[in-house]
């Protein structure tokens, strides 16, 4: 109240000088605003408009001009068996990981809200997968699948359970789960540590009372913990969902989207096509195909966002 | 006594030695990779779990015989100046959005939440035709100029929190007291805001440190190259696999964000979570 009653008496009295005009919080607002709005603009929203205008051209890096196609792009991507491999996989990749990310998660962070000793360092050390380089921790399990050298392979047959190695980049469905396991074992730690987080807030002295009243462990878990959580695993789950299907690193270092296309992300699908074929039109249209997924969790959270800063 | 201390064996230590192994068994291999002989490396006979011959051979490659030392520097520019860039646009972006009555405050503060969530892959093809059109393309300003478009969203939305928790009172008081609001905001606010912006600036340059889509599109040649992509792609020729160097290399880059990190873990945590909790 006392900063806009000085607003007025200082708009009451011209001319003003720079320092003046700068007190008026309009003014100020967006003068503070520019820089940050600027990067965001030249290189989100003008890139953004670009892709639209890319994805309905036959741009190519050999060609100069381009002609308007209109949707020509999009609808041959859907006829493309390439493409529909690709969809297929992104959705498989993202659903299994995201659940199993979730799950182990909670796992994790459960056990990690106990006391115990050394807490700080072993919470500290779970989250390193999160934390390293994808592209340089996904070389070390590069390494772990090697159809010959690999260490689970070593384990498998050493142990008797099999004669001979998985050869698992090689082949489709192994190929798959490896990804995905690489995949869930970068992801749980952010999981993990953003829902111990959570957990933090769950009023000890609720799930004490309950106990008392005779409920179980489990009960308790899953009547009171889960309950007070639910926020939190909302945001980590969209989060989640919309970093795995726009995922790139662990499958360009890992597969490069094969064997025969059974790994391909539509990130990668978009680079192969885009990138190393030139054909900037095509991969562009590929790229758009993430953005309704992203648009139902962008409005999802902006929603709970609302609703959670008005009660 | 002995059944708590077996149960509590069984609920705690157990599932937790567990979920160690698994999580750090990749690093552990990496380090082993790195030291073990070629000889070593391609016995199947021998236990691969321990190093029987170690050496530093592999390190001297590196450095030697590769632009490691190179991509380590592109790396560090990179990220320092996509950082500061970063951070100074939050805090005045932050600040204004925490404080500051305007018309037009609620759209800006939702669209720049927006872009905190566009992935990277939705936006690399364009941006390659607008780097080419900004003169961009294979410099290290291609990356210094796009990474803040990943990290002033998440900075911003951060340091919006940080600047809401500090009392309007103090601030009031000092413009009653005839300060500028600049003075007001650097003297006054912005220290009190330094936890936050400590958060701000560690992840984002663990984030600029460990970006790869960007810097593989925009980068060709081999002394513009960040760690990530140098080691991905130049390691590797054709089918032959340096191993050893691969795993050297991989660990020698991860490192200094793990050093960074474990400084400064309750800030880096606070980073992770403020989102999330807060939200």
């Amino acid at each position: 109240m006392r900063a806009e009653a000085r607003e007025h008496a200082i708009a009451a009295r011209p001319p003003l000088s720079i320092g003046e005009v700068l007190d008026r919080q309009g003014v100020l607002a967006y003068v503070l605003l520019f820089p940050g709005l600027l990067i965001l603009t030249v290189f989100i929203a003008y890139p953004f408009v670009t892709s639209l205008w890319l994805a309905v051209t036959d741009q190519s890096v050999s060609t100069s001009g381009a002609r308007f196609i209109g949707l020509e792009n999009f609808i041959g991507e859907l006829g493309s068996q390439i493409f529909q491999q690709t969809v297929r996989n992104t959705l498989v990749y993202t659903a299994v990981t995201v659940v199993f990310k979730l799950v182990l998660g909670i796992a994790l962070a459960v056990l990690m809200n106990q006391s115990f000793r050394l807490k700080n360092l072993a919470r500290a050390a779970l989250l390193l997968p999160w934390i390293v380089p994808t592209a340089l921790s996904a070389i070390a399990w590069l390494w772990l699948f090697d159809a010959t050298f690999s260490v689970f392979n070593w384990l498998l047959v050493h142990s008797g359970l099999t004669t001979r190695g998985i050869n698992w980049l090689g082949e489709g469905g192994w190929a798959m789960t490896a990804i995905i396991i690489a995949n869930v074992w970068r992801g749980t730690p952010f999981f993990a540590i953003t829902i111990l987080a959570g957990l933090q807030t769950v009023d000890r002295e609720l799930l004490e009372a309950a106990s008392v009243d005779g409920a179980s462990t489990w009960q308790r878990f899953w009547r009171i913990t889960l309950p007070l959580v639910r926020p939190v695993l909302l945001i980590v789950l969209l989060f989640s969902t919309i970093w795995t299907i726009s995922d790139f690193q662990l499958v360009y270092v890992l597969t490069r989207g094969g064997p025969a296309n059974s790994t391909h992300l539509l990130g990668t699908l978009a680079y192969d096509v885009a990138v190393r074929a030139g054909q900037l039109s095509e991969g562009a249209a590929i790229s758009l195909y993430m953005f309704p997924v992203l648009i139902v969790c962008v409005v999802a959270l902006l929603l709970y966002l609302r609703r959670s800063s008005t009660t | 006594m002995t059944t708590t201390a077996s149960r509590r064996l069984l609920t705690v230590y157990l599932p937790l030695s567990l979920a160690a192994i698994l999580l750090l068994f990749p690093f552990y291999w990496m380090l082993i990779t790195s030291i073990k002989t070629n000889r070593e490396l391609i016995d199947l006979s021998g236990l691969p779990f321990w190093v029987f011959e170690p050496t530093l051979e592999h390190y001297r490659v590196l450095f030697a015989e590769t632009g490691f030392l190179r991509w380590a520097l592109n790396t560090l520019i990179v990220s320092v100046v996509a950082t500061a860039i970063s951070l100074a646009c939050s805090i005045l972006a932050g600040y204004t959005l925490a404080r500051l009555r305007f018309r037009g405050a609620g759209p800006i503060g939702a669209a720049i939440f927006v872009t905190y969530l566009v992935p990277q892959t939705l936006l690399f093809v364009p941006l390659l035709e607008v780097t080419r059109q900004l003169g961009l393309t294979n410099t290290l300003w291609s990356m210094i100029l796009t990474y803040p478009t990943i990290l002033i969203p998440f900075g911003t939305w951060l340091l919006m929190g940080y600047f809401r928790s500090i009392p309007r009172e103090l601030e009031e008081s000092a413009l009653i007291d005839g300060a500028s609001r600049f003075r007001a905001m650097t003297q006054i606010v912005l220290p009190l805001a330094l936890p936050g912006i400590l958060s701000a600036g560690i992840f984002s340059f663990t984030l600029s440190w460990n970006e790869f889509i960007y810097a593989l599109v925009f980068t060709t040649s081999t002394d513009i190259k960040t760690i990530p992509v140098g080691v991905v792609t130049e390691l590797v020729k054709g089918d032959v696999y340096f191993w050893g160097s691969l795993m050297a290399g991989a660990l020698l880059g991860s490192v200094p964000v793990a050093l960074i990190y474990s400084f400064f873990v309750e800030h880096y945590v606070a980073g992770l979570t403020a989102g999330a909790v807060k939200g």
